[in-house]
């Protein structure tokens, strides 16, 4: 799976957190055990004073891309349940090739 | 579909599970009858394939070690925890019995039937109160506090509800070529992505935002969705009709509002006396002597008589006329006198005139800078739409606040326009969830309805919604008067965690009463003080159907738990008991007769999953008032008493209230009670959204819970530093009414004044037997909330804008 990725369009990441979820399902883990993915919000006061809220979904060692799903042709489980929409899997080279229309973007590759 | 012995059903949801107000396709695979994986339909125009993390969960509920599984009576004291297992045949006898013998002894108004938010429950509960002979059907929370007086003063105004359209009745959604992505929308006090409120999906903000829609956000707190505002408006919890009029001064004074649609649509220009003791509305009958008490008078710029606006005909009874929209003039009444008149649109303006921005921001906290930018933003947009939270209801001014904010997307001409604000009816208007006094599957004689408790205390009560008012529910459980209360049915309700305000007196009311039955999933700090627990299914386990605007939806049963039976199926045996001649003898039977409007049976709703009504059915929108397609007599117009939006609202005069908004200040506050506020100097507004959970559930889901442990109460950093309170140490959130101890969570996205604490909170973990239940003492901020302050329509209350003290925890 090293040629593909996450391509993570974080500027509308809500941080509900629903991928934490979706992946825990998929691989019934329990809670208390990380699954592969984490979401973490950042509360910025920016130099102008001026309030701004990001979160991460943040991939972990435990995310395995969803080989299973995506031989059957479905996407992996948190990309298909964000809420927000944020997550776009894929090769790595069709998915640079969307960072230019992305507002803001994080490439997570496995390496 | 089969693979692996997997089946795939679709269905869609709604409270229990998820608990929410639901409406999402989902695919429910299920192996060897078990629910094994729950996902979003990607065919559901709704979510199109989404599901939130409690949805995901279901399978984690379902199967939890502490479902309710058997029906339980209660052994031992009330509130000692000892229940014995008994069967539903059993359990069926006893409430028989024992209601029967309240309704023989004290009259069947003697019951009270408890229902929570906006579950699927208020067609069935309602069914059952009514079967049973009860005029009582109640939703437990202060003023009734949750989308009613939204609803009513909609329905008042302009006729009917309305929501943001966000391509919801339209397969293609976005993409479809009438729709038209809003160019702003207002998100007024509504954390969106934490929460699908009202029949609306809180991300599809998220799918308009990429598509280009800019937001104003009014909020106290910066949420997510504030940070992502092109403005944002920290407002002083409580003052939203302050801000909303100050909005229209500066729309009026500008010249921002849409005059055509005003003159056309609205009750501009017809005439209000002015020199009683309060402006009334000019009608007919005041000029002449056989004139109507229904029709309106307006002066005619044209000749300079006046003229009546029939309201059958929906026509002045002159032709060749123009409406003088301003002007103040002197009549002849039918009995000689002079009366001095004005149109609603100079009293309207003059009324608004006193919202300065200057003194808006005084009231609001909210900058006359960002007040001007913001009404500008808003009003110039093409279209423009706005979005309004339950702040709105929870506050004693919830009717002038809903009212003027109703006025924004009037004055502007929004109304029931692509991308504005759409008329919201029940798909192929199939009610199964009456919001409204009609709808009901049973009804009463109108002599047991006016048992109803609230129906003579309050005008909005008696015409609007068939629910008795719970701030009088909980006063006539003490008081006995006029009529002893002995029983309460309580279903999808927590009252003791959750909807109760002052849970201390319903703590004492439940334990008064002569019997009790609480019918839930898992055992709560209500259901422990109960008589009998009715086990109920999840949304997985039932036959069900939805209509809360659209789709029309099936929800269809998957598995069984055990012996978990459905919330319909529990109301439609005692029906059968109370009734004689119950006329549906099972749920397929009741749910054909209310799919009747659409014309379809229940089977054809399950075969199709999801039907969105058909173009030209007024279910459809857009534009209906100018097709005729709202009224009953399919005339043009609204159905409201004069046929128009009601700036200066009919209703409202006639029960007694200001029939246009104003600023009302909050019952606590620095202004209204200076010496309570010395000694609690920061104001407590509670009830913002947690994504995990759905007010007091989902506590003992694992996935859930690991997402947050214990409440917090949010607290600014200067405001801790100030207090000497640390970020995550425990603290203690007081006022004259109670005390709370819960950690503090130091954030700057909470105004310095103001503290945010969570509600719904209990420990399912810990020991349910008093005194502890569950430990829900400790940390239920509603201890710190009154009882008895519903706003002046019985609507409203102090919910968002209590005063407290704040200080460090020992220990």
């Amino acid at each position: 799976m090293t040629e593909y990725g996450m391509l993570i369009d974080y500027e509308y990441c809500t941080g509900c957190k629903t991928c934490e979820i979706a992946c825990k399902q998929e691989y019934e883990r329990p809670a208390g055990k990380v699954g592969g993915v984490e979401v973490t919000e950042f509360v910025h006061t920016l130099p102008n004073d001026k309030l701004f809220i990001t979160n991460i979904p943040h991939f972990t060692r435990a995310c395995v891309f969803c080989a299973g799903r995506v031989k059957q042709g479905l996407t992996p489980a948190c990309v298909k349940h964000c809420m927000a929409r944020v997550l776009t899997f894929g090769k790595i080279e069709d998915l640079v090739k969307l960072i230019p229309e992305k507002r803001k973007a994080i490439l997570w590759t496995k390496g | 579909m089969k693979k692996d012995g997997v089946k795939i059903i679709k269905t869609t949801t709604w409270s229990p599970g998820p608990g929410c107000h639901g409406g999402c396709g989902i695919l429910v695979h299920v192996k060897d009858n078990k629910v094994i994986k729950v996902e979003g339909d990607p065919d559901h125009p709704w979510n199109q394939g989404r599901l939130c993390s409690r949805c995901l969960s279901m399978t984690q509920y379902m199967y939890h070690k502490d479902r309710l599984r058997k029906p339980l009576k209660r052994v031992g004291e009330r509130g000692e925890g000892k229940f014995e297992e008994i069967s539903w045949e059993e359990a069926f006898d006893l409430i028989e019995e024992k209601m029967k013998k309240i309704r023989d002894d004290y009259g069947p108004e003697s019951v009270i039937f408890h229902q929570g938010t906006g579950r699927d429950i208020g067609g069935w509960i309602s069914m059952l109160a009514y079967a049973f002979g009860s005029p009582n059907w109640m939703f437990g929370l202060s003023g009734i506090s949750c989308y009613t007086p939204r609803l009513m003063m909609m329905s008042i105004t302009q006729g009917d509800f309305a929501v943001v359209d966000a391509s919801q009745w339209l397969e293609k959604r976005y993409d479809d070529p009438e729709y038209k992505i809003p160019e702003t929308v207002i998100i007024w006090g509504q954390n969106l992505p934490a929460t699908c409120p009202d029949g609306f999906f809180g991300h599809w903000y998220v799918d308009l935002m990429k598509r280009g829609t800019e937001l104003i956000v009014i909020d106290p707190r910066c949420t997510w969705i504030a940070s992502r505002a092109k403005i944002w408006l920290q407002l002083r919890p409580g003052t939203d009709a302050a801000l909303a009029l100050g909005f229209i001064h500066v729309m009026i004074k500008e010249n921002l509002i849409n005059m055509d649609f005003i003159e056309k649509w609205t009750n501009s220009p017809h005439l209000v006396r002015t020199d009683g003791k309060i402006p009334v509305f000019l009608k007919e009958k005041d000029i002449r002597e056989d004139g109507s008490d229904l029709n309106f008078v307006a002066h005619d710029a044209i000749s300079g008589d006046f003229m009546i606006w029939d309201t059958t005909a929906q026509a002045y009874d002159k032709t060749g006329v123009k409406a003088s929209m301003d002007g103040a003039f002197n009549i002849t009444l039918a009995n000689g006198s002079k009366a001095s008149v004005k149109t609603v649109w100079t009293l309207y303006k003059e009324n608004a005139e006193q919202y300065t921005p200057k003194k808006v921001e005084d009231i609001t906290w909210v900058p006359a800078e960002k007040i001007r930018q913001a009404a500008r933003m808003y009003a110039k947009a093409k279209p423009g739409a706005l979005h309004w939270g339950l702040p709105i209801d929870t506050i004693p001014s919830t009717v002038p606040t809903s009212q003027a904010l109703n006025h924004l997307w009037c004055l502007t001409g929004n109304l029931d326009i692509p991308g504005g604000n759409a008329i919201a009816r029940y798909a192929f208007d199939v009610v199964t969830y009456p919001y409204h006094s009609g709808g009901a599957i049973l009804s009463l004689p109108p002599e047991v309805m006016n048992k109803r408790i609230g129906i003579h205390d309050y005008g909005c009560i008696k015409d609007f919604r068939a629910w008795a008012q719970p701030d009088k529910v909980l006063e006539q459980i003490f008081s006995g008067s006029p009529y002893p209360i002995k029983g309460m049915w309580i279903q999808t309700a927590n009252p003791i965690a959750c909807t109760g305000m002052e849970p201390q007196k319903w703590h004492k009311a439940i334990k008064k009463l002569d019997f009790t039955v609480c019918v839930d999933l898992f055992m709560t700090p209500t259901a422990m003080l109960c008589d009998v627990i009715l086990p109920a299914a999840t949304f997985l386990e039932k036959d069900s159907l939805k209509a809360w605007w659209v789709p029309l939806n099936a929800i269809k049963k998957v598995v069984d738990v055990e012996e978990c039976k459905s919330d319909i199926e529990i109301n439609l045996e005692l029906c059968k008991r109370f009734m004689k001649d119950f006329p549906f003898p099972n749920t397929r039977v009741l749910f054909d007769s209310l799919l009747k409007s659409a014309g379809i049976t229940y089977q054809e709703l399950c075969d199709n999953t999801w039907m969105l009504p058909p173009e030209g059915h007024p279910s459809k929108p857009y534009l209906r008032y100018e097709r005729g397609l709202l009224r009953p007599d399919k005339k043009q117009g609204f159905r409201t008493p004069s046929g128009k939006i009601e700036l200066f609202s009919s209703w409202l005069e006639k029960w007694g209230l200001d029939p246009m908004p104003y600023h009302e200040e909050p019952p606590y506050s620095h202004i209204s009670t200076p010496d309570l506020f010395k000694d609690y100097p920061l104001i407590l507004a509670t009830g913002r959204r947690m994504g995990p959970f759905f007010h007091s559930e989902h506590r003992q889901i694992p996935w859930l819970r690991e997402q947050q442990k214990e409440p917090v109460l949010e607290i600014h950093p200067d405001t801790a530093r100030k207090y000497g309170i640390e970020h995550g140490e425990k603290v203690c959130v007081e006022n004259w009414l109670g005390k709370i101890t819960v950690k503090a969570l130091v954030t700057p996205v909470i105004h310095p004044n103001v503290v945010m604490a969570e509600h719904g909170w209990w420990f399912p973990e810990k020991e349910g037997r008093e005194p502890s239940l569950f430990g829900v003492w400790d940390v239920n901020v509603n201890q710190l909330i009154p009882m008895g302050h519903e706003g002046k329509a019985g609507l409203g209350a102090p919910i968002k804008s209590m005063l407290c003290k704040v200080y460090k925890a020992k220990g």
